[in-house]
């Protein structure tokens, strides 16, 4: 097979679409580079969904946690220290047993007059199970960020904010979210990366892969076990997510460039990067 | 365990649990439990020891070793972990037969990779197919620890490296003056003084590698997560203990465990803190002589 059919064959294999047998014998490193490259997908699918809902959901943490009142703030401390000080791994192996003993029921409703059916079946699939606990998880990591940076807006900002008669809401989206994010975003774009990384751990946690469906690691631990040869595949991954670490970055790092845009230029935070975590 | 457990059959309620929580198998499970902390127990001083080997390499003034401490850290922190702990098992698995191969049978003509598979000669095997089954756990929990401890090893590096230099320079230069050489400074002056500002990234370091112990369960050794899935599954009635699919709770109960180590870690290591800031040129020092 040349290279340019197996890229054919398998570009879109992580997602059902193409050759349906994975490569058996005489596995080239074309294929080899596809199929995880492939699988790639599903990293970025995880990292995307939780990383966008757990923005918004960690912002809500963070803002609990620093509340006076101990019925908001008990439960956020609580949430933040059971995912933050129990592994992932474990995190996952919970919520599929979990998610396997729900009663089996579906509802079908009908939105904008096209129908639209749920069952409490898919949140054994990797596609949702796995992200829910992504998303819950991401959330805690980067609340505790958001917290560290909320207790350290300068005092002045927030006598200023007082002084000019913001209040409420007003206040918070003004002075308190933006200032927050700006001292916040370096950590959360190490977190990013963390969390882009423990995507890895899906398919290794519980969560089958449904009809040899699943992620970069999914495949190389595949091609592994074929070819008795870990000296092609898990490299080739590596270099994926280096390049996948890359993108983050820049990305994150426009962003970061966004939020300080009033600072003078040797005021602004700098990115640093401190690739270290395992959760 | 007790004499009563003899026919689990006929027991019922707090009496079967209790024989239940102490069969055979249960004994396992709660010995996996000094695996992970024997694997802690090892992998900590053993990784710290390659950071320092790594974080003296990356301050050489020689270029080579210098690159080699740099890329050592590099790479191990740019890449997922879980691909380094699939990857370093195998490799080191097949590194280890391979050395063996050319040694012990020079004359096997064959090459070692026909296609798919990797062929050394009978005796080369590591361990020999002969050994028994205890010899194949413990070489496999010894390549799960080397492992954990080179991919531990690049993070601590890092560590050390940074509180190296955040030692403030002025105390070398005050033992150069007094005609210390470069090995005694380092030994007598900058060794003693790094910890205070390595502490903090080692104790994350420590929460790090608590958190990171399910793993071993990938690797092939028989840890807890492979005794909660184990144990935790349906029994049929041919069991002795038959139940339904108990996985939940397993996991739920290690949940638990992993919540309370890693609470303890938290507060001793504030405890640590609080002590070795005591009387230092530090904010937390100086905050600590003004509460006293």
């Amino acid at each position: 097979m040349s290279c340019w059919e197996s890229f054919q064959a398998y570009a879109l294999r992580s997602l059902g679409l193409g050759e349906r047998l994975l490569p058996k014998a005489d596995i080239t490193v074309c294929e080899q580079v596809v199929l995880i490259g492939s699988g790639l997908i599903w990293n970025v699918y995880f990292a995307a969904i939780a990383l966008l809902l757990g923005f918004f959901f960690a912002t809500a943490l963070a803002m609990a946690k620093n509340a006076q009142n101990p019925w908001l703030r008990k439960p956020a401390e609580w949430f933040i220290f059971v995912f933050r000080g129990s592994p992932l791994f474990i995190q996952f192996f919970l919520a599929y047993e979990a998610f396997v003993l729900l009663p089996k029921a579906g509802i079908e409703f009908s939105l904008l007059g096209i129908e639209f059916g749920a069952s409490t079946r898919w949140l054994t699939r990797a596609w949702l199970g796995a992200t829910i606990v992504l998303f819950l998880n991401t959330s805690a990591y980067a609340a505790e960020i958001f917290y560290g940076a909320l207790r350290s807006i300068p005092k002045g900002d927030l006598e200023a904010a007082d002084a000019y008669g913001l209040t409420g809401l007003h206040r918070f989206r003004r002075i308190v979210w933006p200032t927050m994010l700006r001292l916040a975003w370096p950590a959360y774009t190490n977190e990013a990366i963390f969390l882009f990384h423990a995507t890895t751990l899906v398919f290794f946690s519980g969560f089958p892969a449904w009809k040899q469906m699943g992620d970069a690691l999914y495949y190389a631990n595949y091609f592994a076990d074929k070819t008795f040869n870990p000296f092609v595949p898990y490299p080739i991954v590596a270099g994926f997510f280096v390049l996948m670490t890359l993108v983050i970055i820049s990305l994150f790092g426009m962003i970061n460039k966004r939020l300080n845009r009033h600072l003078p230029k040797q005021k602004r935070r700098k990115i640093a990067l401190r690739l270290n975590l395992i959760r | 365990m007790f004499a009563h457990c003899a026919d689990p059959s006929t027991l019922e309620g707090f009496a079967w649990l209790a024989c239940y929580l102490t069969n055979g198998k249960h004994m396992l499970f709660y010995g996996s439990f000094g695996t992970v902390l024997l694997l802690l127990a090892i992998t900590a001083p053993v990784s710290l020891a390659f950071g320092f080997a790594g974080a003296v390499a990356s301050r050489s003034h020689i270029p080579p070793v210098a690159w080699i401490g740099k890329l050592y850290t590099s790479i191990v922190r740019g890449v997922p972990d879980i691909v380094f702990f699939l990857f370093f098992v195998i490799a080191l698995d097949q590194g280890i037969e391979w050395l063996r191969h050319q040694a012990i049978c020079p004359d096997w003509t064959e090459p070692v990779r026909q296609g798919n598979d990797f062929v050394v000669c009978p005796e080369a095997k590591m361990p020999l197919s002969t050994a028994p089954q205890s010899i194949h756990e413990i070489y496999n929990f010894t390549l799960a620890v080397f492992t954990f401890a080179i991919v531990f090893g690049a993070f601590a590096a890092n560590v050390l490296y940074g509180a190296m230099n955040a030692v403030p320079r002025p105390q070398l230069e005050t033992a150069h003056a007094y005609g210390m050489n470069d090995r005694q400074t380092f030994w007598r002056i900058l060794v003693p003084q790094m910890w205070v500002y390595a502490l903090p990234g080692l104790g994350n370091l420590w929460m790090i590698l608590i958190k990171a112990t399910p793993l071993l369960f990938l690797l092939g050794v028989q840890d807890i997560v492979y005794w909660a899935r184990e144990l935790g599954g349906s029994k049929t009635a041919i069991y002795a203990y038959p139940h339904p699919d108990w996985r939940l709770y397993y996991f739920l109960f290690l949940l638990v465990f992993y919540l309370a180590f890693t609470r303890v870690s938290e507060v001793v290591l504030e405890r640590i803190t609080r002590k070795l800031s005591h009387g230092q040129a530090t904010a937390a020092g100086e905050a600590m002589r003004r509460e006293a």
